[in-house]
């Protein structure tokens, strides 16, 4: 019974970081229609920035200052928000398709980066010890696991109700506002690409913050974490969830990761060990069309977003 | 200096110059950023394999290898038949996704559906075939010199004409024909070629036939030089839209000079910074022409 | 005698909760010009552009001679005979002048494209000179011809014209306005709609003032120049 308490703790503990990248993206597209096909670059960004700013002193990777865990998040946040702004400054005056394949591009090259840097990053071996909240209790794991996820939940609560705030607030409504004319906004004086590069930068920090928070639950990390299916899956919560709703969000991430990693549970129970590579990639698949198939017959996801499209600014 | 490098250069060039004609085609005329695009070009070497290898079955002396190239007729058969093919498949893929999503959905939304489809085929593929590499043929090839240093082989310098012929071909159909008029018609502005008499779903699916085929083309000499992996055309997707934008989206022209220019930049780095960077040089490109250009640099509109 | 054109009832609009073309008729016989009129934001566009198939139709019908085309899509209308010259982009300006005129001969016979556009070229003399130039590069006034002949490839039975005057000078308004009549003695039926009325009207045979998306006035078109209520209209007696 402890066992499986643990093990739910642990679960939601990572349900609840996807739900905080999630969150992430939904201030980009939920908010602002930004398409980011790179969320797994932005993700990766802060686990190797925490990692690198925390882990002790060590010949494998460059670093290694051995700072505080908070300081390596705040760290997460900042280099992945800069990132992300840069990527803003190049293309949001762009098609938004530019955004997409700029982005793209961007999760490429991260873990290109991850994998050949190897003075930098550790390489494909990736980073080890990097230090675990809590890591004083480790040999208790219920109480272990139970404080991570006390922490996780709490900071998905506080960005949660930090997002509701953004969405109502004058720069939400502008936000929204792009997002459904851009030209009509621009007429009242609102610069739309300042705005977009604002909210995009955000959504980055924050994304980062929860690649930072997985990468300090886990201990380790290493490029292959950090590749488009990443991308693929969280953007599935946020569709099924319902983009544009925060609750959506943070439902989408948990619904989303149980089913996902319930079926690689089963794969691994059922399918013999020769034939896991192929079970994965059919997952993928039917993860594919499952999203493909909620975009054509339910795009609004479980929880829609609520009308509070302001209609002044439609005149 | 070695110029290795260009001899590489090019013909990489000419396979994402093959993709990127598929990728600017769409992009121009169906106003998305097609990212299966590149799962055109990984279906298309497999299903020119199949097609290949069931050719090799039937009629014995398909796969003996003509003159001093690596392949034999059976694989020309082979390619003749999965471009169509991939085609279909591309216009399969329309059918069943874009088009319902086309006229109710954001053009953002079709670019999301997009990537769902290429993770879907990129893992089919994967689920078919594993990851282990296939190829088309296992005759070792002897590199003709060229001097200054480059060596090509009989592969090589064949891949190269095709791609031209394919690029000639292309252009003559829309500079000369009716359905090529009709195509730069969309292109520039779809409601007056409605307005114009044309037929702008017969427009749509033509393009997927040529986009798909090109892929498959592209996927076919990749199959050849390099060798065929369920991956081979996501790692395609960042050099195809990198040339695409530097020749200026919907220039034929402009999206092979566009694929020479990244893939003479993945060579140049290969040969200079080492094999491991070369993907990057397509995103420093890209990023540089965002900045600098947007429009391409080969591109007669904004 | 049946009119070429007949439309009966019209009500469109891209949101069908608020149509901008609400309850229209008109009819336009064979060699007749009938100006449509009104204010801006009377919906006058939104008409000519739902006849055309280019803006969702919810109700009423548009007849080609006997034909119903109501909700044809808008690339079968021009195969019917039913033309339509939008006010911008009204040309391919990548395309030159001469792929302009061919893309839009594709509806024609292989065999019948040649000697139509001969034909064309013959009545527009200047775009025979530029056929090789990029249309993008015409003159204003050019523009507007090479426009109306690409509508003119089909030969239509109806041309439909959406502020052929606007952004043109005077002098090349009257040089196009010239073409018009020239297109109405060869038995073409004429819908043209203008900002520009005193223009409209001097060529026009009847005209119809359109007021929040229904005709208000019918008339001849010297009757209704001289009509104060109309003139009222113009001068903001009436809201738009």
């Amino acid at each position: 019974m402890i066992g499986f308490a643990s093990y739910a703790f642990f679960f939601l503990t990572t349900a609840l970081s996807y739900a905080i990248i999630c969150l992430g993206l939904n201030l980009q597209w939920g908010q602002t229609g930004l398409f980011n096909v790179g969320v797994a670059g932005f993700v990766g960004i802060g686990a190797y920035a925490s990692a690198l700013l925390t882990t002790p002193a060590t010949d494998a990777h460059l670093m290694g200052w051995g700072l505080p865990i908070a300081a390596g998040w705040l760290g997460a946040m900042l280099v992945s928000g800069t990132a992300s702004a840069l990527i803003g400054f190049a293309t949001l005056r762009l098609r938004s398709d530019y955004l997409a394949i700029t982005t793209f591009g961007v999760a490429v090259t991260i873990h290109l980066i991850a994998l050949n840097a190897q003075r930098l990053t550790g390489g494909p071996y990736g980073i080890a010890f990097i230090p675990r909240p809590f890591n004083e209790v480790a040999d208790r794991p219920l109480l272990f696991n139970g404080l991570n996820l006390a922490l996780v939940a709490a900071l998905t609560f506080v960005l949660y109700i930090a997002s509701e705030r953004l969405v109502r607030s004058p720069w939400g409504r502008v936000l929204r506002a792009i997002r459904e004319d851009e030209r009509a906004a621009a007429s009242l004086g609102k610069s739309p690409s300042l705005y977009r590069l604002q909210a995009f930068a955000l959504g980055g920090a924050v994304m980062g913050l929860g690649g930072a928070l997985q990468a300090h639950f886990i201990g380790f990390i290493a490029p292959d974490n950090y590749l488009s299916s990443l991308t693929f899956l969280v953007w599935t919560m946020l569709i099924i969830g319902g983009s544009g709703n925060n609750r959506g969000a943070i439902l989408g991430g948990v619904l989303v990761w149980a089913l996902w990693s319930a079926s690689g549970v089963a794969i691994g129970a059922i399918v013999p060990a020769e034939q896991q590579a192929r079970a994965a990639a059919l997952k993928i698949v039917a993860v594919g069309v499952f999203l493909a198939l909620a975009l054509l017959l339910r795009p609004r996801g479980l929880i829609g977003e609520r009308t509070v499209v302001s209609r002044h600014l439609d005149e | 200096m070695n110029l290795q490098f260009l001899a590489d250069g090019i013909l990489t060039g000419a396979m994402i110059g093959l993709g990127a004609i598929g990728v600017t085609l769409t992009y121009s005329i169906l106003r998305f950023a097609n990212f299966a695009h590149g799962e055109f070009i990984a279906w298309g070497a497999y299903l020119a394999l199949g097609v290949a290898s069931a050719s090799g079955w039937l009629v014995a002396g398909a796969a003996i290898p003509i003159g001093p190239l690596s392949f034999g007729w059976g694989l020309v058969l082979a390619l003749l038949i999965a471009m169509p093919l991939t085609g279909l498949l591309a216009l399969a893929l329309d059918w069943a996704l874009f088009a319902r999503l086309r006229d109710k959905a954001s053009s953002i939304t079709v670019v999301m559906a997009s990537f769902g489809a290429s993770m879907a085929l990129r893992n089919l593929l994967e689920f078919l075939f594993t990851s282990r590499p296939a190829y088309f043929s296992r005759e070792l090839q002897i590199a003709i010199r060229l001097g200054w240093g480059v060596r090509v082989t009989a592969d090589q310098l064949a891949l190269v004409a095709l791609t031209a012929i394919l690029v000639i071909s292309l252009n003559l159909v829309l500079s000369r024909t009716q359905i090529g008029r009709s195509m730069r018609a969309v292109s520039e502005n779809r409601a007056l070629a409605r307005v114009a008499g044309v037929d702008v779903d017969h427009v749509v699916r033509v393009t997927w036939l040529i986009g798909g085929a090109l892929a498959c083309a592209s996927g076919v000499m990749i199959g050849l030089v390099v060798q065929i992996r369920p991956f081979m055309g996501f790692d395609m997707l960042l050099p195809l839209f990198a040339a695409a934008i530097l020749g200026g989206i919907g220039s034929i022209p402009g999206a092979l000079m566009g694929g020479l220019v990244v893939g003479i930049a993945e060579a140049l780095s290969a040969a200079t910074v080492g094999a491991e960077w070369r993907a990057a040089a397509a995103f420093v490109l890209l990023i540089g022409i965002l900045l600098i250009r947007p429009a391409g640099l080969f591109g007669a509109r904004e | 005698m049946s009119a070429a054109l007949a439309v009966t009832d019209l009500v469109a609009g891209y949101d069908p909760g608020v149509p901008i073309v609400n309850g229209a008729s008109l009819t336009v016989a064979a060699g007749e010009i009938v100006a449509v009129l009104g204010p801006n934001g009377a919906g006058k566009s939104t008409l000519i552009k739902a006849i055309a198939g280019v803006t969702p139709v919810q109700s009423g019908s548009v007849f080609l001679g006997e034909e119903d085309i109501t909700r044809l899509p808008a690339h079968r209308m021009v195969r019917h005979g039913l033309a339509f010259v939008p006010q911008t982009e009204n040309i391919f300006t990548g395309l030159s002048v001469e792929d302009n005129l061919l893309l839009a001969a594709g509806i024609l016979k292989p065999t019948e494209r040649a000697g139509r556009i001969a034909e064309i070229y013959r009545f527009f003399p200047d775009l025979a000179r530029q056929r090789r130039l990029a249309a993008g590069r015409l003159s204003g006034g050019q523009r507007q011809m090479a426009a109306i002949a690409r509508a003119l490839i089909v030969a239509p039975r109806v041309l439909m014209l959406d502020e052929p005057s606007a952004g043109l000078s005077p002098k090349l308004v009257e040089g196009v306005f010239a073409r018009l009549a020239e297109i109405r003695a060869h038995g073409v039926a004429i819908v043209l709609v203008e900002q520009n009325a005193r223009a409209a009207l001097a060529i026009a045979d009847r005209g119809l003032i359109l007021v929040e998306g229904r005709e208000r006035h019918e008339g001849r078109a010297s009757e209704l120049w001289g009509d104060p209520r109309v003139a009222e209209l113009y001068l903001g007696g009436v809201r738009a």
